[in-house]
């Protein structure tokens, strides 16, 4: 079982937390700022697991982590996980994360939280691996990115909206509406 | 126009997607979030982020309240809610409204609520309950994605006692269209089995299903229940060996679509997975482990290719050819796997190697030999996660000739390391080694002293408690023990005079209580100098009251007098008036025992701290008093557990009609050699106790004893000779002083040139002393591993003699403490129907009492002409019973007391609505008897005159019969009736014979026909429960139906019905007192829960089960 999985930056700022096991709300920001502790001070020509240590768990536990450019990806599992196999399942999640979002970054993970989780709960679900074939990930994932673009269409509309399209003035539509001002870029922002 | 429409619909949907409020609020979603983590990021404190996300909060709060906010607008609230939680800010308030979105969007929203929900709740949250009518109507969509989540958030966590109710439609899902759902549905009732096995024991046939599913996925999802399965009974699925080997010799050959592929591995992930089940299935069992190895053969040739994921796999397989039954020539392929790992120059590689070879070493020792320069390196190795695991590795190796040099290297590694949980680890293993393979006196303290320092207060407590006991209990030479015990005193006094103040509180209690102990074995120390030395440990302002309360006693063992009297004085004044109430007792102690030495010698006599104090953990000198209030109506003793368990099942909501379950907990503490009902709680009270102390025990046990060599060749070692032969002495000497290193001649021939390469081979000549010739011989004079002495004596005790009745339970025996006359009362029910005739009688007893019951016990045989004379009576009275009584079956017609002028038998006959007593009274003499009357009387039951004697007289040689109408009042496992006969000669005085008679409770049970609904109804409304596990009768078909059928031959009872394993039964006492029962079999017993409105019914009903099931 899979017991959590943390990702935060290389500050320690959470960009991503999912817990498979009941904690307090304290004790996750604890484990956390644990987690980050330990992670941190270890170069990276040492080996990507660590023993869990107190606070999760005890012995049985272990973290297995890899460091990619300015984030880690921590996942917390007890002895039925195999090692190597965990390593490479971040890896499979971090290239789909990287095919979803063409060229990830740290970005895209904090203003698109939300599509991450979407993401990660194709990949493991309840703590266990679903799927680790990652064109099965992206594929579902895309079908719920489809859903969400007909969600738009007049099938899906709510009636309220849909009577108001009959009656409204046609021609006018378009007038009222700042296309431009709706995808807003994400600003270049200063370091996290 | 047609154009201007296609236009507006294609923008219809950048319109849809704002927010529909008017004017300055038009901004998208990310956006608000944006400016949030905007905001956030241009902080620089974290004092100011915390007032802006409160801020941000009170903002959230008030618009998710609102009644205008939009779903869609909530949407994007519950986005940012989300945000704010994982930064640690509570957002306890958006919880109602997280499902409230779950339940009430359409499918975008919908996924924005479950996902906020599963972010937020946990699996005990009391909202979680209104969410599963949204999962019920979404698990029934039509919209593939809405079933989806449903399946995501119910594995993700749903109440336990709601499971129920969605299981159907999970367990449906299994045969959808779509592989994608029918792979959730798996894990989610894996889910389900994990959080509440029993619910989903009925549909393991629908696992198998999905083991065999078309589709690879579902398939590779059924494998997480199969492991755990196998995990928890690898016998109950050996049947399937042969197709996990089959599906992985298919994944192995890649028939597997290439989409399966991973770096070109097939499916790595399932292999992984079969590799562990088979390793499982495998384990000790050789015939299982013969299907194997062809494939292991097989995974370990393919996987060459130089990836990370073919070493998991390769990992996996080494691991799975050292569990299952040994084959040499796998077994030496996993060895140079192995080799391969350690010698990796990758890390993660190493780690793992290190790891197997920690795993393998137990087996094969050897293996450590040929891969020693590696692990050398890897004690010197920059990380500390290897450092680590090599030490552990080493753990596993040591022996009392290499334990001094692994000892250092593990206390050189404490001094660095700062995680504590590591720190508590390894220094109770240094502590375990040192007290196994100790090689000297002033090692072992010096080690432990270190142990105890290092360890600190976060030390394990037993560790000082073992040793304090190890310390007082000695060996077997006197001479050894005062040694010791006088260098310890030696260092302590030392250490006492340097600095106090710097050792940790538990090392402070263990010095005290040996100075206090064994200060006199030092003839030059004067007791007053210990005491000023202890006092002065009062005095500092680190020490905790408990290790006051130690030092005070240790003084109070001291102070027999002397100069220091008065300090003694000074320092019980200062205490008794202490407020903490522990300090001011044993200040008081110190007090009296101080002015009175003779009273002190008796409590505290010096040297008998080795004599063990005798103490009856069984307090069965409490059982007269127990008996005694249960008789009284006492309720029975229920360990807390049980209190518990039933406190929790009483609070939770029942969805089950009558309670499917058993809570597993109760197995745990089975009380199968119960005798009495009444006395269930000493006995499983017990059994607990002593499974806490094996527990105990075998924690702390060194798991290299008696590791079994399964593989004996001895290839390996060939080469190494040289290694083994360096002397203990020079091999320990160059770690211990590096000026010596130089000089020391390498002893060993591979030596190369550098220095510091000898250094290195040394250490390893060292370390891995002693490997080849594994003895467990133990320079402490102990070769058992110290944690046995904490086993508890075998109770040997007067109190479990009685187990040696040969009619006595087969139970294990440690826990009986019944005394022996509940264990003779009586063996065999007769009151089943078949039961004809045939038990031996006593005619000549003069007037005792006689049980309907076999006295199977004993030992005098009754001569056959005896039996013979009493059949004929037999036979001869039961043609005396009346008309209306003869058809039904009786219980034979036993004697009941017997004189010169008459015989009293009797009998019970079971009529359909109730029992009767019928009694035979026999006219012996050649007179008539007058005012012949007779006295039947019961404090249990009520015993109404059916038909009195027909006359007062009985004329000579003749018989008379009376009948008893018996109605229970108050349940019991035996009903005694009590009776006199009296009458007169013609020539006499009146003469009275008391005679007594037994019946069980089970003449009473009627069979109760019931329909299953019925006995659903019932079984809620009844509140006096009891359960217990009885043994299964032994039947290679159906254990259940053949224990329930014994169950219904000798007791009446009536199957209701028999679903799977479990079977549900009922009966009734006279008619209107049901009492209803529910067998599960589960690990090998049979749960038995009883439940009836009649108090104490259910355990005697219990008593007869038990009883019924044990006989032959």
């Amino acid at each position: 079982m899979i017991k959590a999985i943390l990702i935060f930056n290389n500050h320690g700022k959470p960009r991503l937390i999912r817990f498979y096991q009941y904690f307090t709300e304290d004790m996750q920001q604890q484990i956390i700022r644990e987690t980050f502790h330990l992670v941190s001070k270890r170069d990276d020509n040492v080996c990507n697991f660590l023993e869990g240590g107190s606070l999760i768990g005890g012995s049985d536990y272990k973290l297995i982590y890899r460091h990619y450019a300015t984030l880690y990806f921590v996942f917390c599992v007890d002895s039925s996980e195999s090692e190597l196999g965990i390593l490479d399942l971040i890896q499979v999640f971090v290239e789909t994360l990287d095919k979803c979002f063409e060229n990830v970054c740290e970005l895209d993970l904090i203003f698109h939280m939300d599509k991450v989780h979407y993401i990660l709960q194709e990949v493991v679900m309840g703590g266990m691996v679903l799927e680790t074939n990652m064109n099965e990930i992206v594929a579902q994932v895309e079908v719920q990115n489809r859903m969400e673009k007909s969600e738009g269409g007049l099938s899906a509309a709510p009636a309220r909206a849909v009577s108001a399209v009959k009656n409204m003035n046609l021609p006018e539509i378009p007038r009222n509406i700042n296309i431009g001002d709706i995808n807003i870029k994400v600003p270049s922002l200063s370091p996290f | 126009m047609s154009d201007v429409v296609e236009k507006t619909l294609t923008a219809l949907p950048s319109l849809l997607s704002l927010d529909s409020q008017p004017g300055s609020a038009k901004l998208s979603s990310s956006s608000k979030l944006g400016n949030l983590i905007r905001g956030i990021t241009e902080l620089t404190s974290k004092h100011e982020e915390e007032k802006l996300i409160q801020r941000e909060l009170l903002l959230i709060k008030e618009q998710v309240s609102s009644p205008n906010t939009t779903m869609r607008q909530m949407k994007e609230l519950m986005v940012r809610a989300i945000y704010c939680e994982m930064l640690g800010y509570g957002v306890s308030f958006s919880y109602i409204h997280a499902i409230k979105l779950a339940q009430q969007g359409n499918v975008l929203e919908k996924r924005v609520g479950y996902l906020a929900v599963s972010l937020f709740l946990n699996e005990g949250h009391e909202l979680l309950l209104l969410l599963v009518n949204t999962v019920l109507k979404d698990l029934q969509s039509t919209n593939l994605i809405e079933v989806c989540m449903a399946l995501t958030v119910v594995s993700q966590m749903f109440p336990k006692d709601m499971i129920p109710a969605i299981l159907p439609l999970v367990e449906e899902k299994l045969n959808h269209p779509k592989e994608i759902i029918r792979r959730k549905a798996v894990l989610a009732l894996y889910k389900f089995y994990l959080i509440a096995p029993n619910q989903v024991q009925h549909i393991h046939n629908k696992f198998r299903k999905a083991l065999c599913d078309k589709d690879p996925g579902v398939m590779s999802a059924s494998l997480h229940i199969y492991l755990q399965l196998i995990q928890e009974n690898p016998e109950g699925y050996k049947d399937l060996a042969p197709s996990f080997v089959t599906i992985l010799k298919q994944v192995v050959a890649g028939k597997l679509p290439m989409d399966f592929n991973y770096h070109s591995v097939p499916a790595p992930w399932l292999q992984i997975h079969l590799l562990r089940i088979l390793s499982l299935l495998g384990k000790s069992d050789q015939s299982t482990s013969e299907i194997m190895y062809e494939i292991l053969d097989e995974s370990l040739r393919r996987a060459e290719m130089n990836h990370n994921i073919t070493y998991a796999i390769l990992y996996e397989c080494v691991k799975c050819v050292y569990t299952i039954h040994p084959k040499s020539d796998l077994l030496e392929k996993a060895a140079k796997c192995i080799g391969n790992f350690v010698l990796s120059p990758k890390i993660n590689l190493k780690y793992l190697g290190l790891k197997a070879l920690t795993y393998v070493v137990q087996q094969d020792p050897k293996l450590a030999l040929q891969h020693q320069m590696t692990i050398i390196e890897c004690l010197d190795h920059p990380d500390l996660i290897i450092k680590r695991e090599t030490l552990e590795l080493l753990f596993r190796i040591t022996n009392e000739q290499n334990v001094t040099v692994i000892v250092e290297k593990m206390l050189d590694f404490l001094q660095i390391n700062k995680d504590d949980h590591t720190t508590i680890d390894l220094v109770g293993k240094v502590a375990e080694l040192a007290e196994k393979y100790a090689p000297d006196n002033e090692w072992f303290i010096e080690t432990m002293n270190t142990v105890f320092s290092v360890g600190g207060d976060l030390l394990q407590p037993d560790i000082p408690n073992s040793f304090l006991k190890l310390l007082s209990e000695g060996f077997d030479s006197v001479e050894e023990d005062k040694k010791l015990r006088l260098f310890a005193v030696n260092s302590y006094v030392s250490l006492l005079e340097g600095g106090p103040s710097k050792l940790p509180q538990r090392f402070l209690q263990v010095i005290c209580w040996v100075l206090g102990e064994f200060s006199h074995l030092r003839e030059d120390l004067e007791p007053d100098v210990v005491l000023r030395m202890l006092a002065k440990l009062l005095d500092m302002k680190s020490s905790s009251s408990e290790t006051k309360c130690w030092v005070l006693m240790a003084m109070t063992k001291l102070c027999s007098g002397g100069a220091a009297l008065a300090l003694v004085q000074d320092v019980s004044e200062t205490y008794s008036s202490s407020l903490d109430t522990m300090l001011r007792q044993r200040a008081q102690e110190l007090q009296i025992l101080s002015q009175d030495s003779k009273l002190q010698a008796k409590v505290l006599p010096r040297s008998a701290s080795m004599e063990p104090v005798e103490v009856d953990s069984s307090l069965s000198f409490l059982d007269g008093f127990v008996s005694e209030a249960l008789a009284a109506g006492a309720a029975p003793y229920k360990p807390p557990h049980q209190r518990q368990e039933e406190l929790s099942r009483s609070k939770a909501l029942n969805m089950e009609p009558y309670g499917l379950s058993l809570p597993i907990g109760m197995s745990s503490c089975s009380v199968t050699d119960r005798q009495s009902p009444t006395l269930l709680s000493i006995s499983s009270g017990l059994s607990g106790d002593s499974a806490d102390f094996s527990h105990k025990g075998s924690s702390a046990a060194l798991k290299l004893d008696g590791v079994k060599r399964l593989w004996g060749r001895d290839g390996y070692l060939a080469k190494k000779e040289a290694a083994e032969e360096a002397p203990q002495v020079e091999a320990a000497s160059p770690v211990r002083s590096p000026s010596q290193r130089g000089d020391t001649d390498g002893s060993v021939s591979q030596t190369p040139t550098p220095e510091c390469d000898q250094e290195k081979q040394q250490l390893a000549s060292s370390l891995f002393v002693g490997l080849a010739t594994q003895s467990s011989v133990c320079l402490m004079g102990k070769s058992e591993p110290t944690s046995q002495r904490f086993r508890r004596k075998p109770k040997a005790s007067g109190g479990s003699e009685p187990m040696s009745n040969p009619l006595a339970s087969p139970s294990d025996g440690a826990d009986n403490v019944l005394p022996q006359n509940l264990l003779d009362s009586s063996d065999l029910d007769v009151s089943s129907p078949e039961q004809t005739h045939g038990l031996p009688q006593d005619p000549d007893t003069p007037n005792g009492s006689c049980t309907a019951e076999e006295e199977s016990a004993d030992p005098m045989a009754e001569p056959s002409a005896h039996e013979d004379l009493d059949r004929s009576r037999d036979s001869c009275l039961s043609s005396h019973l009346p008309a209306e009584l003869s058809a039904l079956s009786h219980s034979e017609i036993t004697s009941l007391c017997s004189n010169q002028s008459l015989d009293v038998s009797a009998c019970h006959v079971q009529r359909e609505d109730s029992v009767v007593l019928v009694v035979f009274v026999s006219n012996r003499s050649d007179f008539c008897l007058q005012q012949m009357r007779l006295q039947v009387q019961s404090e249990e039951l009520e015993v109404s005159c059916a038909s009195d004697c027909p006359s007062e007289e009985l004329k000579s040689h003749s018989v008379a019969v009376c009948q008893y109408l018996l109605t229970v009042q108050r349940p019991s496992v035996h009903f005694d009736l009590s009776a006199t006969v009296s009458w007169q000669l013609p020539a006499g005085s009146p003469q009275t014979a008391p005679f007594s008679y037994k019946l069980p409770l089970t003449g009473f049970i009627r069979a109760l026909r019931l329909s299953t609904e019925e006995y659903g109804a019932m079984w809620l409304a009844y509140s006096h429960d009891t359960k217990l596990n009885l043994t299964l009768m032994d039947d290679d078909q159906d254990p259940l139906a053949a224990t329930l059928h014994v169950l219904k031959r000798k007791l009446q009872l009536h199957v209701v019905e028999i679903i799977g394993v479990e079977a549900i039964v009922a009966c009734c006492l006279q008619q209107d007192q049901p009492c209803l029962m529910h067998c599960r079999v589960h690990a090998g017993m049979l749960a038995v829960w009883l439940r009836s409105p009649v108090p104490d019914l259910p355990d005697c009903l219990l008593y007869h089960c038990q009883r019924a099931l044990q006989e032959p």
